[in-house]
């Protein structure tokens, strides 16, 4: 493993394998949490704290716990239960010693114990065999990628209320074929190799 | 030939899956009893009082901030305009203060100029806001002061107590709870907040000249200044061309409204 194989890496996971627009994962908060860029933001932010520390403490579940035992075929309920444990400690630590990060991810937390792009993350690392150095750096750069998709979204989507479109494509709809084009724009990534 | 599964084989997963989430359950508790943060009780029993519709009228980011604000002592229970009486009283109660109920107030256009009776300047086909259209050179209607009937009040409104029709704004006195959200978002601001006890008011906002005004809409007043002179009372004064009711002054007799020529002064309930 190099510097250059990490960046790599992390450049893959946020750009060309992005969670939302290659992978479809995360698409719950994708499009529930997109209507203002502030509050994507701050989703954002939540989900990459979360994915950081979780893909960290996953990957020493998996290797000093499941491995020795023989459990890994059981690797989908350990990550469940470890990762919601972990986010409800770090969400009552936060609220006790820093409640100004609090207030600012403190409603986003909850929402996202169980979400799929942040347990996809966890299952990815152990499938793709990454040391703890990568594991750490592909969970923040796959959440980086979240970010950076639900932020340009929010960004749309604030501008597409001032649109006045047929009523049939008003709201909801609009939303997801903007979300398809957002995906398709992405795809051009897709073709880019190591 | 199929593999036999021992009983065992199941047994022993489940007991250390068991026995992590005991674990994981505890360390949770834990860290409840260390990390707790004392919250004030009053501010979620107050919140249940409160309306919950979010209308920032008290000036506080939504319910919750405001039911904060009043479990510390920094606001009064006065300042929700949503709040029924029986709930400011509940209120009251738990914050164990007296709380003075305030004249209610309600939200009125202060304009009568619809699609009949206001001249349009040119039509307006853009972004369905008023505050766009304000910018078009002041909107579709000629009268600079007219309500432009686009709605943007309409969606400001969390209590669905005001509508457009027929190209004006109207309020629905049985449902504004005068939290004035809606004249905050006016660009006109010709939505006027005025005591639910007033009989009476001037439903027109043109501060323009008499002769001016009848170019921009049959139903403007032309400042002829004949409530004036004939209110017994001498509650109407006409100022910047435009005649205004001193709620205080006013007896309700109604001459007014039946003298005026442009027949804008309308009755409020």
């Amino acid at each position: 493993m190099t510097f250059g194989s990490v960046l790599l890496l992390m450049f893959s996971a946020i750009l060309v394998e992005n969670f939302i627009f290659s992978k479809f994962y995360g698409c719950c908060p994708f499009l529930g949490v997109s209507e203002h860029p502030d509050t994507a933001l701050g989703m954002g932010m939540a989900v990459t704290f979360v994915m950081t520390v979780s893909g960290a403490a996953t990957w020493a579940v998996y290797h000093f716990f499941l491995a020795p035992l023989h459990l890994e075929y059981l690797k989908t309920v350990a990550f469940i239960l470890v990762i919601a444990a972990l986010v409800q400690f770090i969400e009552m630590f936060l609220h006790r010693f820093v409640p100004a990060l609090y207030s600012a991810l403190g409603i986003y937390l909850p929402l996202i114990t169980t979400n799929c792009a942040v347990l996809s993350s966890a299952l990815l690392i152990v499938q793709k065999e990454y040391n703890f150095v990568e594991a750490v750096c592909f969970g923040f750069s796959a959440a980086l990628g979240f970010t950076l998709a639900i932020v340009i979204f929010a960004g749309l989507r604030s501008r597409m209320t001032m649109a006045d479109p047929p009523r049939a494509f008003k709201g909801f709809p609009l939303t997801l074929i903007a979300a398809g084009l957002l995906a398709m724009a992405f795809s051009c990534f897709s073709g880019v190799q190591f | 030939m199929v593999a036999l599964i021992q009983f065992t084989d199941v047994l022993i997963p489940v007991g250390i899956f068991a026995a992590l989430g005991v674990v994981l359950g505890l360390l949770l508790a834990v860290a409840f009893k260390i990390f707790s943060v004392k919250t004030d009780e009053r501010a979620e029993k107050i919140l249940e009082c409160l309306p919950g519709a979010n209308c920032g009228g008290c000036g506080y980011s939504g319910c919750s901030g405001f039911a904060n604000a009043l479990a510390k002592g920094e606001a009064k229970p006065e300042s929700c305009r949503s709040c029924k009486p029986a709930e400011l009283a509940k209120i009251g109660e738990i914050l164990g203060v007296e709380v003075k109920s305030s004249a209610p107030i309600h939200a009125r256009v202060m304009c009568s100029g619809d699609c009949n009776t206001a001249k349009q300047l040119y039509v307006y086909e853009g972004v369905i806001d008023c505050f766009a259209a304000a910018k078009m050179g002041g909107g579709g209607k000629m009268c600079p002061n007219g309500c432009l009937g686009l709605g943007t009040c309409v969606s400001a409104c969390r209590f669905d107590a005001i509508h457009v029709e027929n190209g004006l704004a109207v309020v629905d006195p049985d449902k504004c709870t005068g939290c004035g959200a809606c004249s905050k978002v006016c660009p006109k601001q010709i939505i006027s907040m005025i005591p639910v006890s007033s009989a009476y008011f001037v439903a027109c906002h043109s501060v323009e000249v008499g002769a001016k005004t009848r170019k921009y809409c049959d139903a403007g007043c032309i400042a002829c200044k004949i409530c004036e002179k004939n209110c017994p009372v001498g509650a109407i004064t006409v100022n910047d061309f435009v005649a205004s009711i001193d709620q205080a002054k006013c007896i309700g007799c109604g001459l007014c409204a039946s003298k005026c020529p442009r027949k804008i002064i309308k009755k409020l309930h």
